[in-house]
């Protein structure tokens, strides 16, 4: 799950990594007072969406005074942001974080993930602020630090002295960065993040390391321990039918295509959009509908597929195995009558009393087609959609 | 033969009297396989599906002799449960429980480390040798006694391949569902190892998905060590990046972890891979067909025009 910046910073500042001051504002009449408030000689106006490059598409602004902070609010709330990774669709601003400028000395790359590899976190960090981290990997990959932390042991000192003279900083900030790394790491754990990224960390003029930015994503398998948390999603910035499916516990990503897709299992879900790619179609949709793939999950998966009005044809996959494919039929045939479907769907099941649930799905008097196999199933479907592209 | 399981092997089911344990556990009698314990704290001295259930996992290899676990228990407990498996020394530990919270799993990889134990999953299916032993939640009727091992990181695209095999006529000595989450217990590469040095087990078919780079280092070892035909295909190959696709470790970042590094990953090691998911078992038909001459005990290798 990902939270907002100004989320992320309360959290962060409140495990003891130091963060500029500042404060969000909804409203742009909000902005001047905050501003004021900071007593600070430059404010900085930042918009608040999950995505990153803001800077560059006009999403943050210096300003000089109290007034010039409410005209830049004035015109930032509201407006589409579109950054590189929003896509062309933008987000809508609808918060700003107001926030001290400092006084910026050098600008440091700084994050925490669990490598996969290890089965243990690693620090990541690079002299390289304020770039993107995979331009860096890119570019000069020798010039990112990595540091695994042992989960028996956590963060000892020796990993800040390993970064920070790796990164060329002077001895004099061997304290601030400890003490700012240690808490991090501090910070990771207890919120069970799967990301913590500062980009930049800053070293201000002063000698102190302020993240000038944050990025907290969480685990999403473990907010079940941090309802405080789970509580700062902000379904403005999701999909509505993304919202919508995991209200079900659907797992749907929207994709492109006209061939929606109805899927058990994330791996055959993945392996059905090749393979509608193969028959020279294009997917409109990733869904997983859980390996048991019960009615009312098939209903409410029907039902956020025909509300993308891009679909043309539905493919439903459903490998059973253990599941009976006459109470899979039946609960097809409802949803369809339910939702009175008329757009094509083609039906490829395996499992038990296979035989009887195709009979049901041809004696529905529905528009289903049964399909023998996933290659049948696809080209099937691709044809019922218009044909290949 | 087969790896990991056999008909000898002692199951003991944490979560037995569980939803899901109890469902799974009485396929898995169905199937012959020996469940000779459960685990359930509080329930101890009772009898569950005929099965005796005791408190502890010590407590229940102690009275047993249990030496392989299956999970069943709900994702907040399941680390404490693997951790419990381990500390009662059992060689095998099969973790089905999906959603396990990545920094328990951290916890898990590092007492794994300094434990005996093999851990197979979390969120996996489990492992089935056809015919002998079925630990895990796979529907029985669509494998088949035979010799093709079979490891794969999702559970319905497994099925989808093996069902493909043995439609065909090819059976199966072990099947290893090695889960979908970034960190697991088994890899790809532990699997392979495995397979290779199994002496039952003719050809491997490898059903990889995108995200990590568990199919590279695989591709790797088998370019140098493994002399036996393998198929490969990987899920995801219309996948946008960023996005993860169900499975916690199912994501393109950065530009790592695609599909096509990993079939490129594939192919220099001299597998033979599959762009459709609906060719895994002909493919591996086709191959074996042509290695026959090269098997052991084969007929004669016949000169066909091409």
């Amino acid at each position: 799950m990902k939270i907002h910046e100004y989320q992320a910073k309360a959290i962060l500042a409140k495990l003891g990594v130091p963060v500029p001051r500042g404060q969000v504002i909804f409203k742009a009449d909000d902005a001047p007072a905050a501003a004021g408030r900071l007593g600070a000689k430059i404010v900085v106006v930042k918009a608040q969406i999950h995505a990153g490059g803001r800077g560059k598409a006009g999403g943050v602004k210096i300003a000089r005074s109290p007034e010039e902070a409410g005209s830049f609010a004035k015109n930032m709330l509201g407006m589409k942001l579109v950054t590189a990774q929003t896509g062309e669709e933008g987000r809508i601003v609808r918060r700003l974080l107001i926030e001290e400028g400092l006084d910026i000395q050098r600008e440091l790359y700084l994050s925490i993930l669990v490598d996969r590899v290890a089965g243990a976190p690693v620090v990541m960090a690079s002299a390289s602020g304020g770039m993107e981290i995979e331009e860096v990997a890119k570019s000069r990959p020798e010039a990112i630090l990595r540091e695994t932390i042992r989960p028996e042991t956590g963060f000892e000192p020796y990993h800040a002295r390993k970064i920070v003279f790796g990164l060329g900083l002077k001895r004099e900030l061997l304290a601030a960065a400890s003490k700012f790394l240690e808490s991090l790491y501090r910070a990771f754990i207890a919120t069970d993040a799967s990301l913590l990224e500062i980009n930049p960390c800053v070293v201000t003029g002063d000698g102190r390391l302020v993240a000038l930015d944050a990025k907290v994503n969480f685990d999403d398998n473990a907010l079940f321990r941090h309802p405080e948390y789970a509580e700062l999603r902000d379904l403005d910035e999701e999909t509505p039918l993304e919202v919508e499916a995991s209200n079900y516990k659907l797992n749907y990503i929207k994709l492109d295509g006209n061939v929606g897709c109805m899927v058990n299992g994330a791996g055959l879900a993945m392996a059905t959009m090749d393979i509608i790619k193969l028959a020279g179609g294009s997917p409109a949709n990733f869904l997983d509908v859980g390996g048991g793939a019960s009615e009312e999950q098939v209903k409410n998966a029907f039902r956020i597929l025909l509300s993308d009005r891009a679909v043309k044809a539905v493919f439903v996959n459903i490998f059973g195995g253990i599941l009976r494919c006459d109470v899979l039929a039946s609960g097809v045939v409802n949803a369809a009558k339910e939702l009175q479907l008329e757009i094509p769907v083609v039906v490829r099941m395996e499992g038990t009393n296979v035989k009887r649930g195709q009979q049901i799905l041809r004696d529905s008097g529905l528009n289903f087609t049964v399909a023998e196999g996933m290659k049948d199933g696809a080209e099937k479907v691709v044809a019922l959609a218009g044909g290949a592209r | 033969m087969s790896v990991l399981i056999d008909k000898s092997t002692r199951v003991l089911v944490q979560g037995l009297t569980g939803r899901e344990g109890t469902f799974h556990a009485q396929q898995m009698l169905d199937y012959g396989t020996n469940v000779v314990a459960g685990v359930t704290p509080g329930k101890g001295g009772s009898k569950h599906l005929g099965v005796p259930v005791f408190d502890t996992v010590a407590g229940a290899v102690r009275e047993t002799g249990a030496n392989t676990s299956v999970i069943f228990v709900p994702p907040p407990f399941a680390a404490d449960a693997i951790l419990e498996a381990f500390d009662a020394r059992l060689p095998l530990v099969i973790c089905i429980t999906e959603g396990i919270p990545t920094l328990d799993m951290v916890r898990v990889a590092a007492a794994l480390k300094n434990s005996k134990s093999r851990l197979i999953g979390p969120n996996c299916p489990g492992i089935i040798s056809p015919g002998k032993c079925k630990i895990g939640i796979m529907p029985a009727p669509i494998h088949k006694q035979g010799h093709v091992g079979v490891v794969s990181r999702s559970g319905t695209l497994t099925y989808e391949a093996v069902d493909q095999l043995t439609r065909l006529g090819i059976g199966q000595s072990t099947c290893i569902g090695i889960g979908g989450d970034p960190i697991i217990g088994t890899s790809f590469l532990d699997a392979i190892e495995l397979f290779n040095s199994d002496r039952d087990t003719h050809a491997i078919v490898m059903i990889g998905e995108i995200g990590g780079n568990a199919e590279e280092t695989a591709a790797t070892y088998i370019k140098e060590h493994v002399k036996k035909p393998v198929v490969g295909f990987i899920a995801g190959q219309t996948a946008p990046p960023g996005r993860r696709m169900g499975h916690a470790g199912a994501i393109i970042s950065g530009g790592q972890g695609t599909a096509a590094d990993k079939y490129r990953a594939m192919r220099a090691a001299g597998i033979h891979t599959v762009q459709s998911p609906a060719e895994i078992g002909a493919t591996l038909a086709r191959v074996l067909g042509k290695s026959k001459p090269i098997a052991k005990k084969s007929a004669k290798p016949k000169k066909r025009a091409r």
